[in-house]
């Protein structure tokens, strides 16, 4: 037990390292796949490297100081929950950990007065609402099955837990396209269509401060994907759960590029219902047993 | 090493053009031009543009909106005229609304010629634009980060 400290710091630093590139890749491949099916070229895989290096070669401006204070402790809270979550913590403080980063991204968005970053926000909030209680339900299943909280515990468990827990699986899966900002659940940014509510959350964010919103996101993927991982962990054959994730990944592509937007209203219903369906039954067939 | 021209965002507003040049800017984002490929994106919002694309002659009424904008903008960026009108004025030169080209309101790095300009030259002009842009870029790095 005593080398297995060093191993769980050893994780967590890299993430912290390897993440933005796994991260940026993982999205460059998303917007060339996407280019493809739209009979397009795409830009180069590095592409979104490229973006956040050319971010920082800009003019800092910024509306209000406080602005650049909650979009850094965004990103430190992203690492933060990430690092966690891969030195295999506890993940409901991961989940927390996970708000936390997002109630600051809201504050952010607050704190530059501009109508479309307040409309942006709103719908922020709303998305955070919508995840909220299907994260929730699914530490709760994880905690069924393995008798513990912690991810590492998780991990090391016998058994794969989408075998006992499909359902909530699935509804992880739904919710991650809330989480990704993908289509149609892309209420509060968008990574396409940027003419419409001018970009929403990150309108005025430029320059530097929009650097940071995007590592933060290329961390958060990795980290989501690696909850989607977690549903397939097993010591002995970490590749399935790999094959899993790029499964996942490449479904959220598809439903990205054939489904446009829904109201806010949709969102949060659809997300409510799958939550409440996939947790009652699942847990409750799990309780009966 | 610079990536600004590696990762230009246009941002395309109509001062007050016939539409047939904005057609033709949103033809270099079909897949047959398909302008991702250079990295270019085609944002709504000034704050995360790079290369400002204008169409048409300036009136009275796009005057401000065109300033705005374009002070919205974070440094380095460039701008692009596309099209006669957005030149000169063209064809509504005489126009009693119109002022005149857009660099009677903004300074223009780029214009490109035709009526309406083809998506060929725009893309043509937008490269040329980047070049500059890395001008300006290295410039604003000699400075320590300080505009021009
Ligand atoms: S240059 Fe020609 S096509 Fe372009 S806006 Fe003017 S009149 Fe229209």
């Amino acid at each position: 037990m005593i080398t297995g400290i060093p191993f769980e710091i050893l994780f967590a630093i890299g993430f912290v390292i390897l993440a933005p590139f796994i991260g940026a890749f993982i999205v460059g491949i998303d917007r060339k796949v996407t280019a493809r099916k739209q009979g397009r070229v795409g830009p180069p895989v590095l592409q979104p490297l490229y973006d956040i290096f050319k971010l920082f070669e800009k003019e800092k401006v910024v509306v209000t100081n406080e602005v650049n204070f909650y979009i850094l402790s965004h990103l430190i809270f992203v690492v933060f929950t990430g690092a966690l979550f891969f030195s295999g913590g506890d993940i409901l403080l991961v989940i927390f950990a996970l708000t936390l980063a997002h109630v600051f991204l809201i504050l952010g968005a607050y704190a530059a007065v501009s109508p479309y970053s307040h409309v942006g926000a709103g719908r922020e909030l709303l998305q955070l609402m919508a995840v909220e209680p299907m994260l929730i339900i699914a530490a709760a299943g994880f905690y069924m099955v393995t008798e513990s909280f912690a991810v590492k515990d998780i991990v090391l468990s016998p058994g794969l837990p989408v075998m006992t827990i499909p359902l909530i699986f699935v509804g992880i899966v739904f919710v991650l396209t809330i989480k990704l900002r993908k289509s149609p659940f892309d209420l509060a940014t968008s990574h396409h269509a940027h003419q419409e509510l001018v970009e929403g959350l990150t309108t005025e964010f430029a320059g530097p401060t929009l650097g940071m919103v995007e590592i933060a996101h290329l961390y958060e993927t990795v980290f989501l994907l690696g909850i989607v991982w977690l549903f397939f962990a097993s010591a002995s054959m970490p590749w399935i759960g790999v094959l899993a994730v790029i499964i996942v990944y490449f479904l959220e592509i598809l439903v990205d590029n054939t489904t446009t937007r829904v109201r806010w209203q949709v969102m949060l219903r659809s997300a409510w219902l799958v939550a409440l369906v996939a947790g009652a039954v699942n847990l409750g067939v799990l309780a009966l047993m | 090493m610079s990536y600004i021209t590696k990762s230009p965002w246009v941002i395309h507003y109509d001062g007050s053009s016939c539409n047939g040049c904005d057609i033709e800017v949103l033809a270099c984002l079909t897949p047959l031009y398909d302008l991702e490929r250079f990295g270019i994106v085609n944002t709504g919002n000034p704050k995360h543009a790079d290369v400002f694309l204008i169409t048409g002659g300036i009136n009275e009424q796009s005057r401000a909106v065109v300033k705005n904008t374009y002070d919205q903008m974070p440094d380095p960026k460039v701008v692009v005229a596309v099209g006669i009108c957005a030149a000169t004025g063209g064809v509504f030169r005489e126009c009693y609304n119109i002022m005149g080209g857009v660099n009677e309101v903004i300074p223009v790095d780029v214009y490109v010629p035709g009526c309406a300009a083809r998506p060929e030259s725009i893309i043509d002009g937008v490269v040329r634009a980047l070049g500059i842009l890395e001008e300006k870029r290295a410039k604003m790095a000699e400075n320590g980060g300080d505009k021009k």
